[in-house]
């Protein structure tokens, strides 16, 4: 298994994206008619079936998500999640540069699916020239009937809005990214109803990442099978990943679930950067867990993971090398998330404060046992009371790195 | 009724589907800790000290925010969920100042109380505080965010209730803070100053400029005469600070621990409101005689006025130009009293005791010297009454009831329910229609206007002239009501009553932390049976009223009344 897939990454480097014609040549919009033959419950059976989960980490089961908004009578808002903020995570990003049109693809069979006419992108703010590339594309779409009133001559009818966000990691969070759209600062909101009945605005809202509508096009093709095909039984289907960090290739690959991490590293990735050795690697973003050598041979799959207690994340894998000092990893994430912590709620705010200070501590060699208990102390608190996901998921990679390098002063 | 039964250790409760666990579970006899759930407020969710174990889903969940369900086994107190709780208060507690002996708010402060709760002797977090400047150059409020907790109840006081918007919170992560305006000190703001953000805080982070030290200093001023007028709804509230049950009617202990404390007089703001309500009477008379601008809107407010000044400058003309009880007592004190005493106005001392903060700002207005003196010298709030009187070392709980001073001390049970929402329309339907129809009003009591519903209507029968009024409290409410003015919805009004604070003067910023609105309620009914045990309940039957007429102003909204008791109103700007 020397190299990356393509199936939902065909487009990537292949085509113009300045008009949709090559897009079209490609295979494009051969999912959207499909779907328009059928109807939306069929639709969300596909994509029940294909056992698609959310791409941007929660890993939701995106067909239920789907169902609960087509349940709701009244329109829903179409929003497609593109603030990808995830530290060593970029794969959002190929899909907005290389293949825009997939994305509107995606959201417009979402509109069809569940009942939609408008849909938001929202765009991270760093992500400036994607965003000129998504308009441009979404200006094309239009132009060629494939987005506005009427879509091949259907009762469909949608259009697409691209917001570009404001530079915080947190506006990746649902109710964050949804008040940063109407105008409010982002910071995530308790919701006592789903976002499919109250979401953008108050209205029924289907959010999903840019991967999981990328997905969605393939589903209703001749590519359906081929990528049915890959993955396990509890993870069909492939993965985009975002692999970094000390290798030889970095880079977006395309991978079948089930997939080792060292076969990601060492086949797809071309090894260790310089011949050096592997120390340690983190998945899934800064959120994510923190590995050493000895797990590289877990599959890459919701389930195995799961086993672990870990997520896949967003699928972003940074390596380090023998270089590297964990503790000293440990501060640079500790600060990402006191720099990116929204400051509401008081596990995320206090804890990551805490927390950072407790790394420096270790990575200068002061640490006491005292002090790795009262990490853990912290980062069940935070795990446990933390208003959102950012808060939940801040302390994994202390958690792990000194669970599996508890002899980092040796 | 849909229910819902639970677990909640081990203990069965039914309580109403919707309910959220926290209520449920005071239901079933457990206080779970909270700090930034407010029970007026809506659901915030930020401290997530409420934290509980729910056993069905395996879950820890923030008890504030999450709804019951049927069959549900929560847990308030296993060893996780105190680790948990005791790790919250921890870390709000490595940011906190922790000069609990320093500080304002000691005793009444929700933290310092969790704290004994939960028994924190040591813990080994970094101890890292902020260090902004404190805010205190309004002279009315003070902030200090080093305090803050971020528990956000003052933003939503003063953006949901209040609509002022002035508290934000600003920046993110450990740099989050409340700011006012964009960065700015009260004073440089549209603050209204009515002190709700006081009111709600469970900290120390902000308070009342305090001003006890000057009353002090005057006390113990062999050359100064210090008097002291209360108002209305001091009387309700003074209590709570002595443990006494909310709302307790405290009037007589009042008197007698202001007397104790050195006061040479002790006066009663009812007495100025009697006088506001002949002023504003004959003013509202006036308008619809004359074709004034209508509907006439109440001024009593200082809160509402520095609302009306900040946010509506093209519709003050509605503004009656009375000037508040507070402020018609101080311009008297200093000239009528003065030359009746035979004391030199510039050796009187005024010292009021508001229910407000807001009365700080008011009294401290350059304009309000009509006397040619400051009329009112310090406005102190119900809080530092207290405090005066627990630094005295009186025995308050104790005291015997004594009663106010002559002659400005005579009220009516019109004056007293100036301290409700909408005892002031009552006051003036009570004098006015006597008045115009020269009849006695057999039903004085308007019950259309009593009560906790934001916006209020009455119809009164002026002699077969179907007058319209209307009542609102809280400036979210004024908001609708200006805003109906402006779009030319309230024609049909005459007379408006405002009040700045949800509740009135009864819930104003000054009285005692911890309320809410049942608590208000308790305030509201004890003022209202005062009203009832009063003998005279019409403010133009009130001797002392008619003595000052008689002897001094003449005729209500005459010359020196204009002089004296009347002001104008300017828009005011940020500075």
């Amino acid at each position: 298994m020397g190299k990356s897939l393509s199936i939902l990454t065909k487009n990537f480097n292949n085509i113009n994206v300045d008009t949709v014609d090559d897009y079209l040549a490609a295979g494009g919009y051969e999912g959207l008619k499909k779907v328009l033959s059928l109807t939306p419950g069929e639709v969300i059976e596909v994509i029940k079936d294909s056992g698609l989960r959310g791409r941007g980490g929660a890993a939701f089961p995106t067909g239920k998500k789907w169902e609960q908004a087509a349940k709701v009578k009244e329109d829903s808002y179409i929003l497609c999640n593109a603030d990808e903020g995830e530290p060593g995570t970029f794969k959002d990003r190929y899909f907005l540069e290389y293949d825009p049109y997939r994305i509107i693809e995606g959201m417009t069979i979402a509109a069809y699916a569940v009942g939609g006419r408008e849909g938001y992108l929202y765009v991270r703010e760093e992500y400036g020239r994607q965003k000129e590339i998504v308009l441009k594309a979404i200006e094309a779409a239009k132009a060629a009937g494939f987005l506005g009133d009427n879509i091949l001559g259907t009762d469909l009818s949608f259009d697409i809005k691209v917001i570009s966000g404001a530079g915080a990691f947190i506006c990746g969070e649902t109710t964050a990214l949804i008040q940063s759209i109407e105008g409010g600062s982002g910071r995530p909101k308790i919701k006592f109803q789903r976002t499919a009945v109250s979401g953008l605005f108050g209205r029924p809202t289907l959010a999903n990442n840019v991967e999981s509508y990328c997905v969605v096009p393939a589903l209703f093709t001749k590519d359906a099978q081929a990528y049915l095909s890959q993955g396990t039984e509890k993870s069909r289907g492939t993965k985009v990943i975002s692999l970094c960090g000390n290798v030889e290739k970095p880079g977006v690959y395309e991978v079948p679930f089930g997939i080792t991490l060292r076969e990601i590293i060492y086949d797809l990735g071309g090894g260790i950067k310089d011949g050096r050795d592997f120390k340690f690697a983190q998945i899934g973003g800064a959120s994510g867990p923190i590995i050493p050598k000895s797990m590289l041979d877990i599959p890459y799959t919701y389930e195995d993971f799961g086993k672990e207690g870990y997520s896949l994340g967003t699928g972003a894998i940074l390596v380090a090398d023998d270089t590297n000092s964990v503790a000293e990893f440990m501060v640079t994430v500790q600060e990402f998330f006191v720099h990116e912590s929204c400051g509401k709620c008081t596990p995320c705010r206090e804890g990551n404060r805490q927390l950072l200070k407790l790394a420096h501590k270790i990575a200068d060699r002061k640490a006491t046992v005292e002090d790795f208990l009262t990490v853990k102390r912290i980062a069940n608190v935070m795990n446990k009371c933390s208003f959102c996901g950012l808060g939940t998921a801040a302390p994994t990679a202390m958690v792990t790195a000194i669970q599996h390098f508890y002899d980092m002063y040796n | 009724m849909k229910t819902c039964t639970l677990s909640i250790n081990n203990k069965k409760v039914t309580v109403e589907a919707g309910t959220t666990i926290l209520e449920a579970a005071k239901s079933a006899g457990y206080y779970i800790p909270t700090l930034c759930n407010h029970p007026d407020q809506a659901i915030k969710a930020n401290c997530r000290i409420c934290v509980v174990e729910d056993k069905t889903s395996g879950k820890f969940v923030a008890s504030c925010s999450t709804m019951v369900y049927e069959g549900a086994d929560i847990h308030t107190n296993t060893k996780e969920v105190r680790e948990l709780q005791t790790g919250i208060l921890e870390l709000i507690l490595a940011n906190h100042p922790n000069d609990c002996l320093n500080c304002i708010r000691n005793e009444s402060c929700e933290l310092r109380k969790l704290c004994e709760r939960f028994h924190v002797r040591n813990y080994n977090l970094a101890h890292e505080t902020d260090i902004y400047p404190i805010d205190n150059t309004s002279g009315v409020l003070v902030r200090d965010r080093n305090k803050c907790i971020k528990c956000l109840r003052c933003v939503e006081a003063c953006q949901e209730a209040q609509m002022v918007g002035v508290l934000s919170p600003s920046y993110r992560s450990v740099n989050t803070n409340i700011s006012a305006g964009f960065g700015e000190n009260y004073d440089e703001t549209l603050c209204t100053f009515c002190g709700q953000c006081s009111a709600v805080c469970p900290v120390g982070a902000i308070y009342e400029y305090d001003e006890t030290e000057k009353v002090w200093e005057a006390l113990h001023d062999p050359k100064k005469h210090v008097i002291v007028q209360t108002a209305p709804a001091v009387r309700v509230g003074l209590g709570e600070e002595f443990g006494m049950p909310r709302g307790s009617k405290v009037t007589g202990k009042m008197v007698s621990a202001l007397k104790m404390l050195g006061f040479d007089k002790v006066f009663d703001t009812d007495f100025a409101a009697d006088l506001t309500i002949m002023e504003e009477g004959y003013e509202l008379l006036s308008r619809i005689k004359n074709g004034g601008t209508l509907p006439m809107i109440t001024s009593c407010s200082p809160g509402w006025i520095n609302y009306a000044e900040g946010f509506y400058p093209e519709l003050l003309d509605h503004l009656s130009t009375c000037k508040s009880p507070q402020q018609m007592f101080g311009a008297v004190a200093k000239t009528y009293y003065a030359k009746k005493a035979g004391i030199d106005p510039a050796d009187i001392f005024t010292v009021s005791v508001m229910p407000c903060t807001a009365k700080k700002f008011e009294c401290k207005r350059p304009e309000m010297n009509a006397s040619g003196y400051r009329d009112v010298d310090v406005a102190l709030t119900t809080r530092e009454l207290a405090r005066l009187i627990k630094n005295a070392g009186i025995d308050f709980t104790n005291l015997e009831d004594e009663d106010f001073d002559s002659i400005m001390g005579a009220s009516t049970g019109a004056a007293v329910i100036f301290g409700a929402t909408g005892g002031v329309m009552e006051a003036a339907l009570r004098t006015v229609y006597e008045v115009v129809t020269g009849k006695t009003l057999e039903n004085i009591e308007f019950d259309e206007v009593r009560g906790l519903d934001g916006i209020k209507e009455a119809t009164i029968d002026l002699d077969g002239t179907p007058v319209k009024v209307a009542v609102a409290h809280g400036l979210a409410n004024a908001y609708k009501v200006m805003e109906m003015i402006k779009n030319g919805q309230a024609k049909d009004y005459t007379f408006i009553e405002i009040m700045s604070c949800t509740g009135g003067c009864a819930g104003g910023g000054g009285q005692p932390v911890g309320a809410n609105k049942s608590i208000k309620e308790r305030r509201i009914d004890t003022i209202y049976n005062i009203d009832k045990e009063m003998p005279i309940r019409k403010s133009h039957e009130n001797p002392e009223i008619k003595l000052l007429y008689d002897e001094f102003l003449g005729e209500p909204n005459g010359h020196l009344s204009h002089e004296l008791l009347h002001t104008h109103y300017h828009q005011r700007v940020k500075r």
